[in-house]
């Protein structure tokens, strides 16, 4: 493999991972592991923090982080000249 | 004949409204079908790859969104609280791992199915054959639930036989996928989701309004309840916690079965064939990773509505059984439970299904719905099936007949476009890998075309038989479904693309153990191919390793058969050199220069 492709492969994992690692930590973090911890906080109203994560948080989270992926991806492609025409 | 007058003759308003919607959407659907006719293989199986990415993530979200979603999730959330929050975030984080890990490498790929990428790149036809078979029964499993969901659709809204709407639907699918194939299923699919989410939305927006004064469901639950003083999560906690029952918005489950059980769902939802072909039918790499965030919108309309949907459905139903003074202290007082007598008109109209149904155990004439922690009374409300919720809701709000016609439409909509989508990867898997992949590979395209409608045909007809003679084991689909998905299909898709050095062996050992243990620890609690008197130990959670759910051991599975792919490959010979080509070839969307 030639060394453009190497790093462009390094960074696509890059950008995967940290995109992951929000990933986990909107679903599996504040909704399911510290939930009942920011339960006490409360949003929009009466949502406890944690139940608002695990019912409307990490959603709307998990299409954010899916557009920003898109992007910045198709940002690489360019960069590194792998584009589709 | 007579039978049929009499039946239209004695059609109420409602009835006759509910049949001209849902007539008027199958018109639609077929009228699609034909304009949308599929005339060679590449049609056939993913529309020609030209779908415009927002299109196909409509598509995807009809496709993806079945009966169940549509009809029992909300109920699920309704009785379940906060614990049904695995199958929002479950079913919706599996497409950024679809987004980031799968979906654009299949698509550089390019090829027509699931089964075929995994034969290619493990250069193996076990291997292609277990996936073929994984697909099929994980398919074959799910379709059955959305015949039988549109069977009692038609039955409980038309009051026509079961079996009269189940061969309605069968006919329905036939016609526009038998035509159209995936060309034909896409653009219903995208009309199907159409109706299904006006449907939903529509009855949560004006429920949204009258408890809470807030148009979005999604603010409105966390908004204040209209002439309480109090938020409405709040008042939910506190009525459920008087009546005995647990609180609404905290964790009752074990926090492992929990996690385990989301990131079952989400690895299942990412593996899952039928939406992974989808994204095969986009122009582009670039768009398929867009049109999985365009997917991820339009179902996220619908699951971030559905806990609100659940929650004040829920509210409702106690406040209309107990209108009053909740609190355990005042139970002595008499006069506070509803007169059976006094019950509203949709009770009596749920009664007469069987799904909601009332014993006077001690016989005041009241109502007494009670949870398990209530002391001194016996809970007579002995049914509430989940599965009214979202049907009854706007019987409940006393919303006009168009919206309850609306609701059964949608449902019809959601069961119909599930199932096809799921019929299409069934067919192209058998005429595309089985029959042109294996055993005819020089099948011309016309042959390969026609044998795929022939298929597909054959796919619908097993179907329907199951429907109309449900299996016991219909309702523990899911977990197998999602089960086989999570620890055979994903595994062997992801290490496809990102790790060159797993090879054909490491592959067919992983995808077998993988399933295998996950096979095997569901069948432990649910018995041998669900006969439930062979179960080796009762389904309870004292008995479950670790207090982990069947449902739930699909992250088991996945991680046995990452382990077991990695280490057999590690000892056995790596790839040959124009695979390892193909995999580099797949991470870059356009050409790499060598």
């Amino acid at each position: 493999m030639s060394s453009d492709s190497q790093k462009y492969w390094k960074a696509n994992i890059r950008l995967v991972s940290g995109c992951l690692v929000v990933w986990f930590i909107v679903s599996y973090g504040c909704g399911i592991l510290f939930a009942p911890a920011l339960n006490k906080f409360h949003i929009l109203g009466g949502y406890p923090l944690g139940f608002w994560f695990a019912q409307q948080g990490s959603i709307y989270s998990f299409v954010i982080l899916v557009f920003f992926y898109a992007w910045r991806m198709n940002q690489l492609d360019r960069k590194f000249g792998v584009q589709e025409d | 004949m007579s039978s049929i007058i009499t039946y239209f003759t004695a059609m109420s308003a409602l009835q006759a409204m509910t049949f001209g919607v849902v007539l008027a959407t199958f018109a639609l659907y077929i009228f699609i079908a034909i304009k949308a006719r599929a005339g060679t293989t590449g049609e056939f199986y993913v529309a020609g790859k030209g779908v415009h990415p927002v299109l196909n993530g409509m598509a995807t979200g009809a496709d993806w969104m079945s009966a169940a979603s549509f009809i029992s999730m909300a109920g699920l959330i309704a009785f379940k609280g906060y614990d049904a929050s695995v199958f929002l975030m479950g079913w919706t984080g599996g497409y950024c791992l679809l987004a980031m890990l799968l979906a654009p490498y299949l698509r550089k790929y390019g090829k027509f199915t699931v089964p075929e990428f995994i034969g290619d790149r493990y250069y193996s036809n076990t291997a292609r054959v277990v996936a073929v078979i994984c697909l099929i029964v994980a398919s074959l499993t799910y379709v059955i639930g959305q015949m039988k969901g549109i069977g009692v659709a038609f039955s409980r809204f038309l009051e026509l036989p079961y079996e009269v709407g189940l061969g309605v639907g069968m006919v329905i699918v036939f016609i526009y996928a038998v035509l159209g194939g995936m060309k034909g299923v896409t653009y219903t699919q995208i009309a199907q989701y159409c109706v299904l989410i006006f449907a939903y939305t529509v009855p949560a927006v004006f429920i949204s309004l009258q408890l809470t004064g807030h148009p979005l469901p999604q603010l409105g639950l966390g908004g204040e309840l209209q002439g309480s003083g109090m938020f409405l999560l709040e008042k939910l906690d506190k009525t459920l916690v008087d009546l005995g029952f647990t609180q609404y918005t905290t964790q009752n489950g074990s926090t492992l079965n929990i996690f385990l059980y989301t990131m079952s769902l989400m690895i299942g939802t990412a593996g899952l064939p039928h939406v992974i072909t989808r994204f095969f039918t986009v122009p582009k790499v670039k768009d398929a990773r867009s049109s999985v965030g365009w997917s991820l919108i339009f179902i996220a309309i619908l699951y971030t509505t559905a806990p609100a949907v659940g929650a004040m459905a829920r509210l409702n139903l106690m406040e209309t059984i107990r209108p009053s003074g909740t609190a355990q202290a005042a139970q002595g007082s008499e006069g506070e439970w509803l007169k059976y007598d006094e019950r509203p008109q949709w009770f009596k109209n749920w009664e007469k299904t069987g799904l909601l149904k009332h014993e006077d155990k001690n016989g005041d004439g009241k109502i007494q719905y009670v949870g398990p922690n209530y002391k001194g009374l016996e809970n007579e409300m002995v049914k509430v099936d989940r599965d009214i919720m979202v049907l009854a809701n706007p019987e409940i709000a006393k919303l006009p007949n168009w919206v309850i016609a609306l609701v059964a439409a949608g449902g019809i909509a959601a069961a119909l476009s599930t199932a096809a989508g799921l019929l299409l990867a069934i067919s192209s898997s058998i005429s595309h890998d089985l029959l042109k992949g294996i055993i005819i590979k020089n099948m011309s395209d016309k042959k390969e075309l026609l044998a795929g409608r022939i298929a597909m045909a054959g796919a619908i007809v097993v179907a329907g038989y199951f429907g109309f003679n449900p299996p016991g084991f219909a309702a523990q689909v899911v977990a197998l479904a999602f089960g086989l998905a999570a620890s055979s299909i994903f595994p062997a898709l992801m290490m496809g693309v990102f790790v060159k050095r797993v090879n054909n062996i490491g592959a067919v050992c992983g995808m077998l153990s993988g399933l295998g243990i996950t096979l095997v620890y569901i069948f432990w609690f649910k018995g041998w191919f669900f006969m439930a008197d062979t179960a080796m130990a009762a389904n309870t959670p004292e008995n479950w390793f670790l207090g982990i759910a069947p449902e739930a051991f699909g992250t088991v599975g996945a991680l046995v058969n990452f382990a077991v792919a990695y280490l057999v490959s590690r000892i056995t010979p790596e790839p040959p050199e124009h695979i390892q080509h193909l995999v580099e070839d797949i991470r870059v969307p356009g050409v790499m220069k060598r």
